[in-house]
C-alpha cells in the first residue's frame, strides 16, 4: 500500500542494531517437548499393511517445542515414510479422517517435505498437498506460513 | 447495497462524520480528501495537505466535529473546521517510527495512537498550555501495534500487534476524567495496565473490536482465525480458524455476530455462542447474481487450450463486489448493538455501503436462502439476520 520510492538502498539498513532493545524477543513457551512419532510402532503399522493407524501414529507427538533438530528430522523421516507408503486412491479418506488441527499439521509436515525432495518424494507429496488442500482450503496454508513453531 | 469506486488506487484509511453526508478518506498519498454526499454521487469538497508521509489512520468525532489523522512521517494533526477551512493542529506523538492508527474515544477529549515505535502514545488536550500532550503506553507491547479500539467506558483500550498478542490496556489520564468503575476485565486501571492478553492465536493482529457493552472483545489474525475474549475473573477465549485467507476488519454488528473481512474480498459474517463457547461461519456477505452460462465457441475453446493450455470455461475474475482486499470496515447506522448499515473500503479503491435488517427470532438450524433479485436471509439459532442485496 506504500508508494513506490524507487530506491532500494534503504533495505540494506539494519533498522534494528540503530537502537538498543529492538530486537523481537521470542516469547519463552513452557510446553512440554514432544520428541516426535514413535518409529518402532510406526514400522509395524507399516509391516503389518495397516496405513491409516500408521499414519494417525506418525501424526502423534509433533516436535514442534523442540530445539534439537535432529528430533526435527526424525519426524519428518518418520512422516514422510508413511506418506510415500501410501497408495494414491487411500490418500483421500486418510485425510478425511483427522481433524482440524490435523489438517494444519499434515500441512506442515507436507511442506517440510518440498523443502528437501528426494526421488519420487515431490509426486507423492503434491498428491496428499491436494487432498488438504480440498479440507483445509488456503487457511490451512497460511497458518504454516505464519506459525512460529515449526515442525 | 450500494459500490461506490472513487479512486484507482487503494484507499488507505477512511471515516465518516456524524450525519453520514461526508466522508474523508485517504488516497494513498499524503493528503486527506474529504467527499460529501450529493444525490447518488460523490463531490471532492476538501484536501486536507500537511502529512509528510502516507497517511495510516482517520478518525472523525461525530459530537465535536475534529478528524483526527496520523500519518508515516511520525505525526498526528487534530483537524477543526472553521468556517469552511479545515485547520490542523500538531500533535507530538514523541515516536521515533510511522504511526499506524488513530481512534478517538467514546468521549473525544483523548485519543490514541498505534505505531511502528511499539508503543500506543494516548493523547489529551491540556487547556492550561493549549495544546494536545502524550503518555506512552510501552510494556509489554514488542512489536508493532496494528489496530486499536477502545471501550464505552472512555478508560480502556484494546490494541493489535505485530507481536502476535491482543491486549485490553488501560489508558485512564486522571487530569480528563474520574476513576473508572470496575468491568468485567478488572477493577484497578492505572494507566498503562494490561487487563488482559491474548493466547492461542498465532499470527499478526489486523483488527480488534470491543462489543457494544465492552464485556467482549474480538480479533482477525494472519494466520486465518478470528476470536472472541469474554471478560471475567479469567477471560475465556474462543476462536475459529478459517479455510480463508486472511481477515484483515472484525467489527460488531449485535452483541452476538460480527462482520469481518480481508483478503478474499467479500465480508463475512461470524456469531458468537457464549453458552456453547464456539464462533461459526454464518455465511458470505457478498453474494454475486449469477451471470449467465455463455457457450463456447469451438474457435474460444482452441484460444483457451493455447493460452491457458486448458479449456476450462471458468473465468479467473473475482466475483465479489470488492475486486481486492477489504480492508477497514466502519459501522454506518445503529451502532455496535443493532448495526442496520456498514461500509468497506479496499485496496481497489472503492468504497460498498452494505445493509442489514434484523428479523425476528425464529429458532432453526444454519439455512442460507436465496431469493430472487439477491436478498439473502440467514437463519442462525436465535438471532436472524437479513442481506438485503438490491442494487442501488
Amino acid at each position: 500500500m506504500a508508494r513506490n520510492t524507487l530506491g532500494s538502498r534503504f533495505r540494506r539498513v539494519e533498522v534494528d542494531g540503530l537502537e538498543e532493545n529492538s530486537r523481537f524477543v521470542e516469547e519463552q513457551d513452557e510446553a512440554a517437548e514432544l520428541q516426535g512419532p514413535d518409529t518402532a510402532e510406526v514400522d509395524s503399522l507399516l509391516r503389518q499393511g495397516d496405513m491409516m493407524s500408521a499414519f494417525h501414529v506418525a501424526l502423534r507427538n509433533p516436535p514442534i517445542n523442540s530445539k534439537n533438530p535432529a528430533i526435527k528430522e526424525k519426524a519428518q523421516a518418520v512422516v514422510l515414510r508413511v506418506l510415500t507408503s501410501f497408495k494414491s486412491s487411500d490418500i483421500e479418506p486418510a485425510v478425511k479422517s483427522i481433524d482440524r488441527n490435523g489438517i494444519d499439521l499434515l500441512m506442515k509436515y507436507i511442506y517440510k517435505g518440498f523443502e528437501k525432495p528426494c526421488e519420487n518424494s515431490s509426486a507423492i507429496l503434491l498428491q496428499w498437498h491436494e487432498k488438504a488442500f480440498a479440507v483445509g482450503g488456503l487457511g490451512s496454508i497460511v497458518r504454516v506460513m505464519t506459525s512460529r513453531k515449526t515442525v | 447495497m450500494a459500490y461506490h469506486s472513487f479512486l484507482l488506487e487503494p484507499i488507505s484509511c477512511h471515516a465518516w462524520n456524524k450525519d453520514r453526508t461526508q466522508i474523508a478518506l485517504c488516497p494513498n498519498n499524503h493528503d486527506v480528501h474529504i467527499y460529501k454526499k450529493a444525490g447518488n454521487s460523490w463531490t471532492k469538497t476538501h484536501e486536507l495537505k500537511e502529512h509528510n508521509g502516507q497517511v495510516t489512520g482517520i478518525d472523525w468525532a461525530p459530537e465535536s466535529n475534529r478528524i483526527v489523522t496520523c500519518g508515516t512521517d511520525r505525526n498526528a494533526y487534530v483537524w477543526t473546521l472553521k468556517g469552511d477551512v479545515w485547520k490542523p493542529t500538531l500533535v507530538i506523538l514523541r515516536i521515533n517510527r510511522a504511526a499506524r492508527c488513530v481512534k478517538w474515544s467514546p468521549k473525544e477529549n483523548k485519543f490514541a495512537v498505534g505505531s511502528g515505535s511499539r508503543l500506543i502514545s494516548v493523547c489529551y488536550f491540556e487547556q492550561e498550555n493549549d495544546w494536545w500532550v502524550c503518555k506512552h503506553i510501552k510494556k509489554p507491547i514488542r512489536s508493532t501495534i496494528l489496530c486499536l479500539d477502545w471501550h464505552p467506558n472512555n478508560i480502556l483500550l484494546a490494541a493489535g500487534s505485530c507481536d502476535f498478542k491482543c491486549r485490553i490496556f488501560s489508558a485512564y489520564i486522571k487530569e480528563v476524567e474520574e476513576k473508572p468503575a470496575p468491568t468485567p476485565w478488572g477493577s484497578k486501571m492505572p494507566f498503562g495496565e494490561v487487563m488482559f492478553e491474548s493466547t492461542g492465536t498465532a499470527g499478526w493482529v489486523h483488527g480488534v473490536c470491543f462489543s457494544d457493552s465492552g464485556n467482549r472483545v474480538a480479533w482477525a489474525s494472519h494466520d486465518s482465525t478470528v476470536a472472541v475474549a469474554e471478560g471475567g475473573k479469567s477471560a475465556v477465549v474462543t476462536s475459529l480458524t478459517s479455510e480463508t485467507l486472511p481477515l484483515l476488519c472484525v467489527t460488531f454488528i449485535t452483541e452476538n455476530s460480527l462482520v469481518a473481512a480481508g483478503h478474499d474480498c467479500y465480508p463475512a459474517l461470524f456469531v458468537y455462542d457464549a453458552g456453547k463457547g464456539a464462533i461459526t461461519f454464518g455465511g458470505k456477505l457478498d453474494v454475486p447474481k449469477q451471470s449467465a452460462q455463455k457457450g463456447m465457441t469451438a474457435r474460444e475453446r482452441f484460444q483457451n487450450l493455447d493460452k491457458k493450455a486448458t479449456s476450462d470455461t471458468k473465468e479467473a475474475v473475482l466475483e465479489s463486489l470488492h475486486k481486492n482486499s477489504i480492508s477497514q470496515i466502519s459501522l454506518l447506522d445503529g451502532g455496535k448493538a443493532k448495526c442496520t448499515k456498514f461500509c468497506t473500503t479496499g485496496m481497489d479503491g472503492g468504497m460498498a455501503i452494505w445493509d442489514v435488517k434484523p428479523l425476528e427470532s425464529s429458532v432453526g438450524e444454519l439455512r442460507l436462502v436465496w431469493m430472487g433479485w439477491g436478498n439473502i436471509y440467514s437463519c442462525l439459532g436465535s438471532t436472524s439476520l437479513c442481506f438485503d442485496t438490491l442494487c442501488a
